[in-house]
């Protein structure tokens, strides 16, 4: 026991000593600067942090914090305060999670969510306690049209957006006829509903429409139906692993040497590296590109690359620009909270210099972006093209004005 | 629909049926010997799906956590026969489809708690991972075929089984007259275990064989619970032979709905179940009823 005693007086010594250090250094501030610390802005994120959509959850926060430490870390000259909340991508608990955001942590700011459910019943609260929110990624069509409101942005995509200028880039390559294979499920209906009405406005025709149950990825029989009508082209909705196995068994059907097929971006998003070979030749439509030769998107992949070892993608590019409109917003009030119709409305005149090529906001608060045209070469999807120049969302059965 | 489209919807359904015969055949022989009514035969499905998935990450090798995901799922039946399925024999088919009910609920909290609530892929072993081409349009994947060969196989294996060998006699005696086979002085009870433990195990491998065609997701064992009764109530409870008919049926009816019903497709199976039930109410090969 004897010998322990002089260690441990030894370790107290020098605790004690750090201890003393650190606060000569404090008081070596001088003290008005740290009374003058002025409150902090609350920014609450509701993104998943576990689970399938986890790695598009990290990339938004990530993006979004990096953005304002960027121009740094104060939004209108005030000190950050990020409260993250993971949403599970979870529907059922999306209620729960944002009034533990608004009532609970009296957010200034709500961003969010990953998935369409989750910002339905997000958005639903926000309109009604009046939280300025922003939507980072969840595509539903309805954010910003029956739903929308003066407090709900949108720096993301509708559904709308990303499929709309297929159809008619689809009858400029002479594709008249086309068969239309998704899942049964909202997003499924929204892409594939505003894909046929550019392809019908251009003079095409569907002459099918198939829809699986969600999450179900057994294609075959319908890959031999897709043969058997012979149509021009294809046009799919899939995301994740369905999109893998829809690209590898579309071309071990040896479909894709006969029928090209042509997709929502998100089919060829975050999904080449494991189709491989099955991906090449897909032609796509999207907001983003990890390709696109832009000033904006090289600085910023580099930068994201350099901060999270992680290759950028269109999820962070939507993170980096809601921190980008925070930042511009808090900016044009110098940090007053409380001016939320002051904060609406420079977020509405925003113009922002997105990674993405120049963005801004449409009546119903949904950007106003271009719309590339990309094809899958060498395992990346390159730029082909601009299918639909500042795109913006029709916002049908939006009042804003 | 022209003939060569035809004949690969028709390729289309017999694969199907032969996966349904493989989980079919076991739900009949557990009910057909044990007398069991076995609401968790689904989950066998989902335990073996999410083992070809999990094990093939660990191993890297489908072919490898085939081989070692099948002795497993046989374990587990073993254990679902000796802590719940024993006690049901002497009692009615309620009680049967209330525990059972209850062992569904259970594998399903297990899986998220192991495995979580994503939606799994499992590749294509790769040297299976190619087509043959079929007409100037389509080629067929050859881990399709591989499925197929598989189930011919195990379907045979359980023909030669069931009609050439002692524990096949067993089998048959046990499903014509129960009582009798334990007075001759058969230890019954071993050969139910026996009996529900390779059917476990059937029909996992039916899940390992899928789970590269289908992805690996929470509630995959419902799904397949539902159509393989369809198949076994058309094929008549307890026989082999009608789950085999009864899967190639079904296998024919859903892709052939698929393609020409498609607004009823889920629905085209049921219709024919009932359809058939109504020419004979007691399935295609089920015993009339004295």
């Amino acid at each position: 026991m004897k010998t322990r005693i002089p260690t441990t007086r030894r370790r107290f010594l020098s605790a004690a000593a750090r201890a003393a250090g650190a606060g000569a250094a404090v008081s070596l501030l001088p003290a008005p600067f740290v009374l003058a610390q002025p409150a902090k802005v609350k920014v609450g994120i509701l993104l998943p942090y576990t689970g399938t959509y986890a790695s598009l959850g990290h990339n938004i926060t990530d993006a979004m914090i990096m953005a304002i430490d960027e121009a740094g870390g104060t939004l209108g000259g005030r000190p950050v305060e990020y409260v993250k909340v993971d949403s599970e991508a979870d529907p059922a608990k999306a209620a729960n999670n944002t009034n533990k955001l608004i009532s609970g942590e009296k957010v200034d700011f709500l961003t969010g969510p990953v998935h369409s459910g989750v910002a339905m019943a997000m958005v639903k609260i926000a309109r009604e306690e009046g939280t300025i929110t922003i939507v980072s990624n969840a595509g539903a069509d309805a954010v910003t049209r029956q739903m929308c409101a003066a407090n709900i942005f949108r720096t993301s995509f509708s559904n709308w957006q990303t499929c709309f200028p297929m159809g008619p880039e689809m009858m400029k390559r002479g594709h008249k006829k086309t068969v239309s294979i998704t899942w049964n499920y909202a997003a499924g209906h929204e892409m594939i509903g505003a894909f046929k009405e550019g392809y019908a406005k251009a003079g095409g025709q569907v002459m099918k429409e198939i829809l699986i149950p969600f999450p179900n990825i057994e294609f075959q029989a319908h890959l031999t139906e897709i043969a058997s009508l012979k149509p021009d082209a294809v046009f799919t909705f899939f995301s994740g692993g369905g999109a893998v196995k829809f690209m590898k068994d579309y071309d071990a059907s040896g479909l894709k040497k006969s029928i090209p097929l042509f997709g929502a971006g998100f089919l060829t998003d975050g999904t080449l590296e494991a189709a491989g070979a099955a991906g090449e030749g897909i032609v796509t439509t999207l907001h983003y590109a990890e390709s696109l030769d832009n000033p904006a998107n090289k600085r910023f992949s580099a930068a994201f690359k350099a901060k999270t070892k992680r290759p950028a993608d269109v999820f962070a590019v939507q993170g980096y620009d809601t921190g980008q409109l925070l930042l511009h917003a808090m900016k044009a009030v110098k940090g007053d909270v409380a001016a939320k119709k002051e904060i609406m409305a420079a977020m509405r005149g925003a113009k922002l210099d997105s990674p993405r090529g120049p963005l801004t906001f449409s009546k119903s608060q949904n950007p106003v972006q271009d719309i590339y045209l990309r094809q899958v070469k060498n395992g990346d999807n390159a730029v082909i093209g601009v299918a639909a120049k500042a795109l913006a969302d029709p916002g049908r059965g939006c009042g804003l004005a | 629909m022209d003939v060569s489209s035809f004949l690969v919807q028709g390729l289309n359904s017999v694969q199907y049926g032969f996966l349904l015969f493989l989980v079919a055949s076991g739900l009949t022989l557990i009910f057909g010997i044990l007398g069991v009514i076995n609401l968790a035969h689904g989950s066998f499905f989902m335990i073996g799906a999410y083992l070809a998935h999990w094990l093939q990450l660990k191993t890297g090798n489908l072919f490898l956590a085939i081989a070692l995901g099948l002795p497993l799922s046989f374990l587990v039946g073993l254990a679902v026969e000796r802590l719940a399925i024993r006690f049901l024999y002497a009692r009615d088919h309620l009680y049967q489809v209330l525990l059972t009910y209850g062992l569904i609920l259970i594998f399903n909290e297990l899986q998220r708690i192991f495995w979580g609530n994503d939606v799994h892929g499992v590749p294509i072993p790769s040297v299976l991972d190619a087509s043959v081409p079929l007409n100037e349009t389509q080629s067929y994947p050859v881990y399709r075929f591989f499925i197929s060969l598989a189930c011919i196989g195990v379907a045979a294996a359980m023909y030669f089984v069931i009609h050439r060998t002692k524990l096949g006699m067993l089998i048959r005696a046990g499903a014509a007259n129960r009582e009798m086979v334990g007075l001759l002085g058969f230890r019954v009870n071993r050969l139910y275990a026996l009996v529900f433990a390779l059917g476990a195990a059937l029909t996992a491998f039916a899940g390992m064989l899928s789970a590269p065609v289908n992805s690996v997701y929470p509630g995959m064992g419902e799904h397949i619970l539902i159509i393989s009764f369809v198949v076994v109530v058309i094929g008549g409870l307890g026989s082999i032979q009608g789950a085999f008919v009864g899967a190639m049926l079904i296998g024919f009816v859903d892709t052939f709905g698929k393609v020409f019903v498609p607004e009823a497709a889920s629905l085209s199976v049921y219709a024919f179940m009932a359809a058939v039930l109504l020419w004979r109410p007691q399935g295609l090969f089920g015993a009339r009823p004295a």
